[in-house]
């Protein structure tokens, strides 16, 4: 852990102490077991997030955020992530908020940033299109009209989509598939005419949905940057989800050991401790060690970003590998190192394990960002 | 030396200026392993700038940077020492010591022995006069460390040493030992002591053994009835377990902050990119390519949580849980680099010797040999392993 500020300690205790009595796993428990999988979040506990101030952790104070940093949002974010949480805060006030911060004009910046950081809008960023997150590969075409665009296409799988009130959405107003120029970033509303969201119940039964859009047009004062050059500050908005994301995994990643090493010094076979035996001693040892090389990525590349460090991207593409890794270990392990028990769906073990996989999955699987990471080094 | 008072800019700036004057040129190039600085009483300088730079540096006390001057260190605070360590890298000054006296004894001294006993080792560790071997294991004591059964006989003015050690690292070019000897046969651990003692004593016979790698850097060594003055126990009778634990602790330190050196700084990148191919300007084996990605990136965790044990220590938290981690991660790293490196040079990294292979990949070839013994010394990975599941993790023993 990080040596941390003051300030920085009170957020932590207190996403800490929210989390444990506000969204423990019997919350996501009963979120699934209803309906909840449409929206996938409690608007009310939202709500209850945005009072703690934490959907303007990194919205500058002018738009009516605290410009905490991102470092502070992490925080609240691995605590969150530790309980598996329901919420649109990553999609909300980290994604979101980052394109209109980084990409968005004064207009578009004194209009919405304010209604994200008052709760008053969800907001979410819609990139992907295939199986695999790739942005060069982005088709969704948007022919010019007027000062703005008329949108064909669909997005696949974008986080809390269904109930969003503000979509970010790559676009492609030129070139081909797989170009990286061509690229716009434009803003929708939800209930534009010709979008149409279809909720997923997908294996973590957090918000997600596909969206189509028919016709959608857009004004140029959606239009958020230069068209046809967002790719560059898209990568910068990708950064800052990833590691917000790599925070959430990290937490998630952490609990699901505790849980487990716990497990591992309570339960007895063959007349000891399951903990005492080395092939599981190591194998503890190891995701420990797991745990704590990611620990040091996320907590680097979080402050890389807050300084616009010069290798904010190596950072922060390492992290969310690195949290891909280490989420997908422990969580399958978890599973195996409670036996019969961690198979049952009265356990939490399968929740952190379907967990695990779609955040692996979201902004960049860890093939492709090992073929990021590669880029950045120039081999 | 000057005294820099309080203020770690005007640290820095000079620090800065004296390595720009005193720091040769020639000592600001990539080092190769059979350039390593080791000093000692045989030791033979093959370039005299090194020779220069060691006198240089020891001289200010900056081979043991944070040692007290009182026995000839540098007396810098631990942020000072940062500072420094900073300014070597930037001009990417080479070590001007490598020393197993500077990195495991001289710490265990200053804590243990007694104020004669260091003011008579420390200076001539610091100066690199005298070089250190390190007798801890034997044949049938290796992870199981506290079995060791060499000898030592109280002979009423002196002792007397019989048995044997081995991978004695150096022995047969070092100057000195320190020892780990049995004092009392009827205790495991509370029957070991910890002793000094010259090597050209009578007596002592140290064996080079061959490595797979080829080189001979250690032994077997022999003790055959060697007188040592009683003066050169450290610490009480029986009581060198406590400290051989002690020096451990900063062996597997030393070992953790620097990781371990692959031969000559080439990268594995640079290695696929010239022996594969480029396509596009990437490595033209993407599945090679994606494994390399994934080991640059545990290379830069590993990294990245060296600096961070470091901040936590400084802000007084003391060696935190992660610690116990870096020895093991920092084997695992350098064996998978010697590893992709054998990989990605192909038939190229298949030479042993001759004029059929280039220099440099036949020292990758046995950097990689080398590398395995990376998971052994200092303490096996299944024992780091161990201690971290009982130590850090709280799981219990097998009954
Ligand atoms: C390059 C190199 C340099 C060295 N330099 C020195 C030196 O300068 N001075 C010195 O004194 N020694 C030195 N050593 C010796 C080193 O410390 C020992 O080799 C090491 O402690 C292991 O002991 P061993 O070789 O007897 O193996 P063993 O202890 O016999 O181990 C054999 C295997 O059994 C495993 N094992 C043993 N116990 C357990 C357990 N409880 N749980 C699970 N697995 C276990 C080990 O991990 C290993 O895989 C050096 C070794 C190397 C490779």
């Amino acid at each position: 852990m990080a040596v941390l500020t003051e300030e920085q300690n009170l957020l932590r205790d207190a996403a800490k102490s929210f989390a444990t009595e506000r969204a423990p796993t019997t919350a996501l428990r009963a979120l699934r077991d209803g309906e909840g999988w449409k929206t996938g979040y409690s608007p009310l506990l939202y709500k209850d997030m945005v009072e703690m101030g934490w959907a303007g952790v990194i919205i500058p104070e002018a738009y009516g955020g605290s410009e905490f940093g991102l470092f502070g949002l992490g925080l609240v974010l691995e605590e969150l992530g530790r309980t598996l949480a329901a919420s649109p805060l990553h999609s909300t006030a980290l994604a979101a908020a980052s394109a209109l911060i980084l990409a968005g004009d004064e207009g578009q910046k004194s209009k919405w940033l304010p209604k994200i950081a008052s709760g008053e809008i969800t907001a979410t960023l819609a990139v992907d299109e295939a199986a695999h997150h790739d942005p060069a590969q982005v088709a969704l075409k948007a022919t010019a009209q007027g000062d703005g665009f008329v949108l064909h296409g669909k997005k696949r799988f974008i986080p809390d989509a269904a109930s969003a009130d503000l979509i970010v959405v790559l676009v492609r107003t030129a070139g081909r598939v797989g170009d990286e120029t061509g690229l716009t970033l434009v803003l929708v509303e939800k209930g534009a005419a010709g979008l149409k969201p279809t909720p997923l119940h997908a294996i973590d039964t957090r918000g997600f949905a596909d969206l189509e859009f028919d016709g959608v047009t857009v004004n140029g004062d959606a239009v958020l940057g230069v068209p046809g050059e967002a790719f560059a500050v898209l990568m910068q908005v990708l950064d800052r989800a990833r590691v917000g994301l790599a925070a959430e995994m990290l937490g998630a990643a952490s609990q699901a050991f505790d849980i487990t090493l716990d497990y591992l010094k309570t339960r007895t076979q063959f007349g000891q401790l399951i903990g005492s035996f080395q092939a599981l001693q190591h194998r503890a040892a190891k995701m420990f060690t797991a745990l704590e090389l990611t620990r040091s990525c996320v907590e680097a590349a979080l402050t890389a970003l807050d300084q616009g460090a010069a290798d904010a991207s190596q950072l922060a593409t390492l992290a969310k590998a690195k949290a891909n890794e280490t989420a997908h270990l422990i969580s399958s392990e978890m599973v195996q190192m409670h036996g019969g028990i961690g198979m049952t769906d009265a356990h939490d073990a399968g929740l952190y394990m379907k967990r695990a996989r779609v955040t692996e999955a979201l902004y960049g699987g860890t093939r492709y960002l090992r073929d990021r990471y590669a880029r950045l080094g120039g081999y | 030396m000057a005294d820099f008072g309080g203020d770690i800019d005007t640290f820095r700036t000079e620090t800065r200026a004296w390595l720009e004057a005193n720091c040769p040129a020639s000592m600001r190039t990539p080092m190769t392993a059979d350039e390593t600085p080791w000093g000692g009483r045989r030791f033979q300088w093959k370039n005299p700038d090194a020779k220069l730079w060691l006198e240089r540096m020891a001289e200010r006390g900056w081979t043991a940077p944070t040692w007290p001057q009182a026995y000839g260190g540098g007396g810098l605070s631990a942020q000072q020492a940062r500072v420094l360590e900073q300014e070597l890298n930037r001009i990417k000054a080479r070590p001007a010591l490598f020393s197993f006296g500077v990195w495991m004894l001289g710490p265990v001294l200053l804590e243990y022995a007694t104020e004669e006993q260091k003011r008579e080792h420390l200076p001539k560790i610091v100066r690199g006069e005298i070089r250190w071997c390190q007798g801890y294991s034997e044949p049938g004591a290796g992870s199981d460390l506290a079995a060791l059964q060499t000898r030592c006989e109280d002979q009423g003015d002196h002792y007397v040493i019989n048995g044997q050690k081995v991978w004695t690292s150096y022995a047969d070019q070092a100057d000195w030992i320190f020892c780990l000897v049995r004092t009392d046969t009827t205790r495991k651990h509370e029957g070991i002591s910890f002793i000094l003692f010259d090597m050209t004593t009578a007596g002592v016979e140290a064996r080079p053994i061959k490595l797979i790698s080829g080189e001979s850097p250690f032994c077997e060594t022999f003790f055959t009835n060697v007188k040592v003055p009683k003066s050169q126990l450290v610490g009480k009778l029986n009581g060198g377990w406590e400290i051989a634990k002690r020096l451990l602790q900063f062996e597997r330190q030393n070992i953790s902050a620097g990781g371990f050196g692959g031969a000559a700084g080439l990268e594995v990148e640079e290695a696929a990119l010239a022996h594969v191919g480029a396509m596009e300007g990437k490595i033209a084996d993407p599945d090679l390519r994606a494994r390399i990605a994934a080991h640059k990136m545990d290379a830069k965790a590993f990294a990245l949580t060296v600096r961070r044990v470091e901040a936590e220590a400084k802000a007084g938290k003391g060696l935190g849980p992660a610690a116990s981690i870096v020895k093991y991660a920092a084997a695992t790293l350098n064996q998978d680099k010697q590893e992709l490196m054998l990989e990605a040079m192909g038939l190229d990294g298949l030479g042993w010797a001759g004029d059929g292979f280039d220099p440099r990949a036949i020292r990758e070839t046995r950097a990689w040999l080398r590398s395995k013994g990376n998971s052994i010394e200092g303490g096996t990975s299944e024992i780091n392993l161990n201690v971290v599941a009982k130590r850090v993790l709280g799981l219990l023993d097998h009954q």
